[in-house]
């Protein structure tokens, strides 16, 4: 009895901890079905007659679907070409390591300690003189680079768990270091690789630092796609609201539907 | 198929050396066991010629031609590792196949050689399974397998039974044996199980700190240890030392004073021990036997029954433990005590540095 009232007072608890977590997602979901009057109400409406209007608004003058196409090309571009980089580099800090591997992956990770803003003016003007501003290959370069260090690190620790004896007996076995990478370590680490890509696209999609910064119309991610709702004219909750949950909602579905995914890749090798 | 050479190997990481100079031949199908306690760098060595792991300094000749630059996988070897390591996601098939479908072999090549493997190993049952379904035998069995089929210059064994339970052991010990019978191919073999090494090489090389203590057929190595350390990790039960004093010798015999004050006689030919001088005893517990009338008395502590013969530890009065081997009889207790005779003829006597001061002629015959 005791216990079962502790358990349901911790659930609860979770719950209440999870709401609150999730509250200004729900709120602007709710929002987005709002008309604008409504949205601006004092007290908050609670209950109310659900539109489609502001999704209406915002997509029809924006085009919205050209910044979907942006969004969905930078996140896999970036994350196709990350991984493609870090997988023989994981691959060698994983299997020969030297003197200086350990020192490379701290200072890897340090990168990203680094407030973007500070190479916000820098790379603007590289980015202008060589013709990369407002370009999808700009943001590509940005992100990929952006998430280099976390998907070395991550496909070096899944690299890590696979035994190094399996390489081995391949290499005494005459395989060379192509076949090793193509027929071993691809298929055993598999599941990883996934995870590791998952995240980076979730990453790239939800970057918006850059994305506002470089890009006007031509290359804007749904990043820019939002501002565009907060401009000058004033505040439009509605339409920020609908746009807001347009350009999440592919992302959020894509994380529900791989979320064992990536939970089973953030904690693999934590537990054994 | 291959012979091997070491020439004055060394490994270092760092400023520490693990393989401080080993110079070794390997014959053509000879059976080679490198054994020696953990740390001894008996796996480095196996490595090196593998190219695992680079050579530091010194040369590694495979078939009289330096290798220490040829990478690895040119080396033409094929290992054998503890812990099997198959590759979980292919069959049995598949993972004894791989390395000859990566070389671009025939389909049907590789499937014949994987089949006439498969007999060799009975894993012909077992061909569409996956590591994940086999036991620890079964898993060795594949590995063996793997590197059958390459028709490799020499086979390279680390430790390949530890991982196995004690009956299955001793049963691959004797496959393995079997197998270098019927492939006539050269091995080296790493262990640190001295059985292992006494029952399946042509020579043992025993290791220690890095460095060669001695290097010989099995019974050679038995019967003339040429330091303590040999005569104390081969053989089991070890072999029992006594610290003794010389008390003279002529040209057939060193005289020697044991701890309790006896007189032994060590048949010995040009020996190099002056009168007076303090030296290691060592004596093979069958060397040994109880007799109302031996030299020696003592307190029985343990008897292990073996069935055919027993091992009687027995406490001397100056706290000596010795063990001797007997045959099997129930009228030994413990607490009793008993007399000890001394067989000379096979006892072994080591300097205060630990090296043999005999090497006798008759060792092997």
């Amino acid at each position: 009895m005791q216990r079962s009232f502790l358990s349901r007072l911790t659930g609860l608890a979770a719950w209440f901890a999870a709401l609150l977590i999730a509250f200004p997602i729900i709120w602007m979901l709710v929002t987005a079905f709002k008309t604008e009057r409504a949205a601006i109400a004092v007290p908050p409406l609670l209950i109310f007659k659900p539109v489609l209007g502001s999704f209406a608004a915002a997509t029809a003058q924006t085009g919205y679907l050209s910044f979907a196409l942006n969004s969905i090309i930078v996140s896999l571009g970036a994350t196709l070409f990350a991984v493609i980089i870090a997988f023989p580099a994981a691959y060698a800090m994983a299997f020969r390591p030297g003197r200086h591997t350990q020192g490379l992956l701290i200072w890897m990770l340090s990168t990203k300690m680094l407030p973007p803003v500070g190479a916000l003016v820098p790379v603007y003007l590289i980015y202008r003189d060589v013709g990369l501003l407002d370009t999808r290959t700009g943001l590509i370069i940005l992100n990929m680079l952006m998430n280099l260090p976390l998907v070395i690190w991550m496909l070096f620790s899944f690299f890590k768990d696979i035994p190094a004896a399996i390489l081995e007996a391949a290499l005494v076995d005459g395989v060379n270091t192509r076949q090793q990478m193509q027929h071993l370590l691809l298929p055993l680490a598999a599941p990883g690789i996934a995870s590791t890509a998952l995240l980076s696209i979730i990453l790239a999609w939800n970057e918006s630092f850059w994305s506002i910064n470089l890009t006007a119309a031509h290359a804007g991610t749904l990043a820019a796609f939002i501002t565009r709702f907060s401009q000058p004219e004033g505040l439009f909750w509605a339409k920020l609201s609908a746009a807001s949950v347009l350009a999440v909602a592919p992302v959020l579905l894509f994380g529900s539907l791989t979320q064992r995914h990536l939970v089973r890749g953030l904690t693999f090798g934590a537990v054994k | 198929m291959a012979t091997l050479e070491l020439r004055g190997v060394r490994k270092t990481y760092g400023t520490g050396e693990v393989v401080k100079g080993v110079d070794l031949s390997i014959k053509d199908r000879e059976f080679v066991v490198f054994v020696g306690p953990s740390g001894c760098g008996k796996s480095t060595l196996l490595r090196m010629i593998a190219g695992l792991e680079e050579i530091s300094a010194g040369e590694l000749l495979i078939d009289g031609v330096r290798a220490n630059e040829i990478p690895p996988d040119e080396r033409e070897l094929a290992m054998v590792f503890q812990s099997y390591a198959l590759y979980p996601h292919m069959t049995v098939a598949g993972n004894m196949g791989f390395a000859l479908k990566m070389a671009g072999k025939p389909k049907a090549e590789i499937a014949a050689k994987v089949a006439q493997a498969a007999r060799i190993l009975q894993l012909e049952a077992l061909l569409d399974r996956r590591p994940k379904m086999l036991s620890g035998g079964q898993r060795q069995r594949v590995a063996i397998g793997r590197a059958i089929v390459r028709n490799p210059k020499c086979f390279l064994f680390d430790e390949p039974l530890s991982n196995l339970d004690a009956a299955l052991r001793v049963q691959m010990r004797t496959e393995i044996a079997k197998l270098h019978q019927e492939l006539e191919a050269t091995m080296v073999y790493v262990t640190h199980d001295q059985v292992e090494a006494m029952t399946m090489a042509d020579r043992i090389v025993v290791l220690n700190g890095g460095r060669v203590e001695q290097v010989g057929a099995p019974l050679e190595l038995y019967r003339n240890p040429a330091s303590k350390f040999v005569a104390g990790f081969i053989g089991s039960p070890r072999m029992n030392m006594l610290e003794v004093a010389v008390a003279g010798h002529d040209g057939a015999a060193v005289r020697l004073t044991l701890p309790g004050g006896e007189s032994l006689a060590v048949p010995a030919r040009d020996a190099l021990v002056k009168t007076g001088a303090r030296v290691t005893l060592g004596l093979r517990p069958e060397s040994l036997n109880l007799a109302d009338d031996g030299a020696l008395r003592g307190k029985v502590e343990v008897v292990e029954h073996l069935g055919a013969e027993m091992l009687v530890h027995v406490r001397t009065p100056q706290d000596d433990l010795l063990i001797i081997k007997a045959p099997d009889e129930a009228r030994i207790h413990p607490n009793q005590t008993v007399g000890i005779g001394i067989n000379p003829a096979r006892s072994c006597l080591f300097g205060e540095d630990g090296l043999a001061l005999i090497l006798r002629v008759d060792a092997l015959a």
